[in-house]
C-alpha cells in the first residue's frame, strides 16, 4: 500500500482561531478511513481541504507524492458526498447522476450506459426517472453517492453522510458504504462524530479534537490501546483515574496497588489508567480489589449498567448481574483489563461519571455535593 | 378490501381538512371581507360601466298659470339646454314666455347593457396606445432583466455586511414617492437638463430626450428595476452553497455552473420579476405623461383622460371597458408566463 493522500503540516486558521493545528496524515490507496471526533474539532475541514474546498493557510497536500495544494477541486481524483447530499433539485436521478457527464460532452450512448452502471451498484435502477423531491433520505444518499463515483475517482469523500438517517436505515448504509468500497476498490474518507459507526467501518481512525490528531489506528487498537484521555473516553465507556506507575507492570490508583501489562514509564511517573466498564467484575465486598457503594443502576438490554461509588469517584461498571442500589459491593480488576496512558492535555476532564446524567445529578447533588466538585477538578 | 381502507382514509383526512379549515376561516374573515369590499367590488363596478351606456337627459321644471310642470328629454347632440326649455313649454302646450324654470340642467345616468364600449377599446388610437403599452413594457421588462440578474447574482454572492448596504441602496429610491423620481427624471433630461447643459459644456448639441420612447422606457426601467431585483435576489440566495461546491465536484466552470444550476434554480424568482415590472409598465400612465411631456400615449393615459372627461361622451364606461381589455391581457400574460415555472409556485405572484 503506498501513501495516496497525504497532509503535511496542514493548519487553518478562521478568525484568529487555528481549527486545524499542523495535521500530519498519509493515507493510502483502497483504505476505509474515518476522521472521527466531536463538532468542532477539524474533521470536516480536513474532509474539505482534500476536496479543495479550503485552502490550508500552512502546510501542504499531495496526491500521489504531488503537491495539489492549488489545484481546483474538480481537477482532483476525489468526489464529494455532501452532508446534506446537495442533489440538484431541478433534475431527476438519472440527471444528478449523469451531471458531471453531461458536463464533459461525454455521447449519449455512453452516458445512459454509465449512469445505469451507477445506478444498478447503488440499487436504484428503477429510480432513474424520479424527482429527487420524491426520495427518502437513504435514496437521496445513495443517489449523491452515484453522482460522486460516475466519474471514477480514486477517493470517495463522505461528510457525515449519515447523520440524517434514523438509526435502522443508518446500519443499512453503513454496510452498504462498505460493500460500495470493496466493489469499487478505492479510498474513502468518511467523516463522523459517532464512535460506533467508525469503529464498524473503518480499516483506519483518526481521532481528532482541538484542531489535533489524537490517535490514528485501527479500530480495535483505538478501543485497546487509547492514547490518552480523550480518546478513551470519546470510544466507548471508559473510567479514567489518576495513578502512578511505581515500577514496570506495577501500578497504583485509588489508594490501592495494581498488578499491570504496561512498562516503560519512569519510576513513579504520573499516569491515566483507563478501565473499561465491561473489564470489571462484581464480587463480594471482601473478595474485591476495590469496594464502594452502588448509587445508580440502569438496565441496558444486555447488561445493568451499574455505578458505584469509591472515594467519590463514580466508576461504571458493566454486569449482566443485577445489583441493588445502596448495596456494597466489591471489583476484581485482572492486569490485562488496565491500560496505562502518559498525562495530557486531557488529563482530568473525562471518565468520571459524578455527572453522567441529568437523573444522576439530581441524586449526587442531595447526597454527596462533593463528587461534583471533584468531577470539576 | 383495500378500497374500502382507501375510502376510510380518506374520508378521515377530508374531516381532518374541514377542521382546519374552519379555524383558518375565521382568521382569514378580515381578509376576505377587505378583499371583497376593495378588490372584487371594484372589478364588479368596472365590468359593469364597461358593458353599460350612459344617458344624458335634460331635466326641467318650470311654473306656469299657477301649474308646475316637471320634464325629462333625452339629450341629443343638438339639442343645447335652451332648445330644451322650448321643447319642454312646447309640450305643455304653454307659451316660452308665460313659463318661469324654475330648474334646467343637463343630468347622465347609466343606461342600459351595450357593447359599444369595448367596440371603442378597438379604436385606432386605443389600439394603438395598447400597442405601444405592450412594446414599451416588453421592452422595459427585458432591460430591466439584463440589468437585475447579474445585479442579483453578485448581490446574493457577496458579504453579508455588503448585502445589506447594496439592499439598502436599491431600497433607498423606493422611500420616495414615485411621482417625485419621475419628476426628477423629467428635469434631468430636459431640452435644458442637466444632462443637455453638460453636453452643452462639453460643446456638443442639446440631445432631445425628453418625448422619445427611450425616456419612457427609462423612466419605466428606472422605476421598476428593485422589483426584478428583489425577488430573483431572493431565489438566489437561498440556493444552498453545498450545491454550488457540488458543482464545482463535479467539474462546472462558473459558466456552466450559471447555465446548469443557477439559471434553472431562480426561474422562480425570474418569472416573479417579470410580472412585478411588466404588469405595472403597461398599465402606466404618469410615467409616459412626464417623460414624453404627453407626447407618447400608453393606454395608461388613455384610461386617465377617458375617465377625466367621466360621464360626457360615455367617457366613464370607455375607459372602464379599457381597464378591463388591460386586466385580461395582464392575466392572460401572467398566466402564460407563470406556464414557464413548473415549480410548485415558490416564487409565483398572482
Amino acid at each position: 500500500m503506498e501513501r495516496f493522500i497525504e497532509l503535511r503540516g496542514v493548519s487553518k486558521i478562521y478568525d484568529g482561531e487555528r481549527v486545524l493545528d499542523n495535521i500530519d496524515l498519509a493515507i493510502h490507496d483502497k483504505e476505509f478511513v474515518t476522521l472521527l471526533g466531536p463538532s468542532g474539532c477539524g474533521k470536516t475541514t480536513t474532509l474539505r481541504i482534500i476536496a479543495g474546498f479550503v485552502r490550508p493557510d500552512e502546510g501542504s497536500l499531495y496526491f500521489n507524492g504531488q503537491d495539489v495544494s492549488e489545484v481546483p477541486p474538480y481537477k482532483r481524483p476525489v468526489n464529494t458526498v455532501f452532508q446534506r447530499y446537495a442533489l440538484f433539485p431541478h433534475l431527476n436521478v438519472f440527471e444528478n447522476v449523469a451531471f458531471a457527464l453531461r458536463l464533459r460532452g461525454t455521447p449519449e450512448n455512453e452516458v445512459q450506459r454509465r449512469v445505469r452502471e451507477m445506478l444498478e451498484l447503488v440499487r436504484l435502477e428503477n429510480y432513474a426517472k424520479r424527482g429527487i423531491a420524491k426520495l427518502s433520505g437513504g435514496q437521496q444518499q445513495r443517489v449523491a453517492i452515484a453522482r460522486a463515483l460516475i466519474s471514477g475517482p480514486k477517493c470517495l469523500l463522505l461528510d457525515e453522510p449519515l447523520a440524517a438517517l434514523d438509526a435502522k436505515l443508518r446500519k443499512d448504509m453503513q454496510a452498504e458504504l462498505r460493500r460500495l468500497q470493496r466493489e469499487t476498490g478505492i479510498t474513502f474518507i468518511f467523516v463522523t462524530h459517532d464512535q460506533e459507526e467508525a469503529l464498524s467501518m473503518s480499516d483506519t481512525v483518526v481521532v481528532m479534537a482541538n484542531g489535533r490528531i489524537q490517535q490514528i489506528g485501527s479500530p480495535t487498537d483505538i478501543y485497546n490501546e487509547p492514547q490518552n484521555a480523550f480518546v478513551a473516553d470519546f470510544i466507548g465507556e471508559s473510567n479514567i483515574l489518576d495513578g502512578v506507575m511505581p515500577a514496570d507492570r506495577r501500578c497504583r490508583f485509588a489508594r490501592t496497588n495494581f498488578e499491570c501489562l504496561d512498562a516503560g514509564f519512569a519510576p513513579n511517573e504520573p499516569v491515566d489508567i483507563v478501565i473499561r466498564p465491561e473489564d470489571v467484575d462484581v464480587v463480594a465486598p471482601e473478595k474485591g480489589m476495590l469496594r464502594g457503594t452502588v448509587t445508580a443502576v440502569t438496565f441496558k438490554g444486555v447488561h445493568y449498567e451499574i455505578i458505584v461509588d469509591i472515594d467519590n469517584f463514580k466508576w461504571m461498571i458493566q454486569s449482566t448481574d443485577y445489583v441493588g442500589v445502596g448495596e456494597n459491593i466489591g471489583l476484581y480488576i485482572e492486569p490485562d483489563a488496565i491500560h496505562v496512558m502518559k498525562k495530557s492535555e486531557f488529563s482530568g476532564l473525562f471518565g468520571d461519571y459524578s455527572s453522567f446524567s441529568d437523573e444522576m445529578d439530581e441524586e449526587n447533588g442531595e447526597t454527596e455535593p462533593s463528587a461534583d466538585g471533584e468531577a470539576e477538578n | 378490501m383495500t378500497g374500502a381502507k382507501a375510502g376510510a382514509s380518506a374520508s378521515v383526512l377530508t374531516e381532518k381538512k374541514e377542521k382546519t379549515s374552519l379555524g383558518a376561516k375565521l382568521l382569514n374573515a378580515p381578509y376576505l371581507l377587505w378583499s371583497a369590499v376593495f378588490i372584487v367590488v371594484p372589478i364588479l363596478m368596472v365590468v359593469f360601466y364597461a358593458f353599460s351606456e350612459t344617458v344624458g337627459y335634460y331635466e326641467i321644471s318650470f311654473t306656469a298659470g299657477g301649474r308646475e310642470y316637471v320634464c325629462e328629454l333625452p339629450a341629443a347632440e343638438d339639442l343645447t339646454l335652451e332648445g330644451a326649455k322650448e321643447q319642454a313649454a312646447a309640450q305643455a302646450g304653454v307659451s316660452l314666455a308665460d313659463a318661469t324654470f324654475t330648474h334646467a340642467s343637463l343630468e347622465y345616468r347609466s343606461g342600459g347593457f351595450t357593447l359599444a364600449n369595448l367596440k371603442e377599446v378597438w379604436s385606432p388610437a386605443s389600439r394603438r396606445a395598447m400597442l405601444l403599452s405592450f412594446l414599451y413594457s416588453l421592452a422595459a421588462t427585458a432591460i430591466s432583466l439584463v440589468i437585475a440578474y447579474p445585479f442579483a447574482y453578485a448581490l446574493s454572492r457577496s458579504g453579508a455586511k455588503s448585502q445589506r448596504i447594496q439592499m439598502l441602496l436599491i431600497m433607498l429610491p423606493m422611500w420616495m414617492n414615485m411621482l417625485v423620481r419621475t419628476y426628477s427624471w423629467q428635469q434631468i433630461l430636459e431640452n435644458n437638463g442637466v444632462i443637455n447643459k453638460a453636453l452643452a459644456f462639453l460643446g456638443l448639441g442639446p440631445a432631445t430626450m425628453l418625448g422619445t420612447s427611450g425616456a419612457v422606457i427609462l423612466g419605466m426601467v428606472y422605476n421598476y428595476l428593485p422589483y426584478m431585483i428583489l425577488p430573483i435576489y431572493t431565489v438566489m440566495s437561498k440556493i444552498d452553497v453545498s450545491l454550488l461546491e457540488a458543482a464545482d465536484d463535479l467539474g462546472c466552470n462558473w459558466l456552466q455552473k450559471l447555465w446548469r444550476l443557477i439559471l434553472p434554480l431562480s426561474v422562480p424568482g425570474i418569472i416573479s420579476g417579470l410580472i412585478m415590472v411588466f404588469v405595472p409598465s403597461i398599465s402606466t400612465f404618469y410615467i409616459s405623461q412626464k417623460m414624453s411631456n404627453g407626447m407618447i400615449k400608453l393606454v395608461g393615459d388613455l384610461i386617465e383622460s377617458k375617465i377625466k372627461d367621466q360621464w360626457a361622451g360615455g367617457g366613464l364606461n370607455v375607459g372602464a371597458a379599457m381597464s378591463l381589455v388591460l386586466m385580461v391581457i395582464i392575466l392572460v400574460c401572467t398566466f402564460v408566463m407563470n406556464r414557464f415555472s413548473d415549480d410548485d409556485g415558490g416564487g409565483m405572484v398572482v
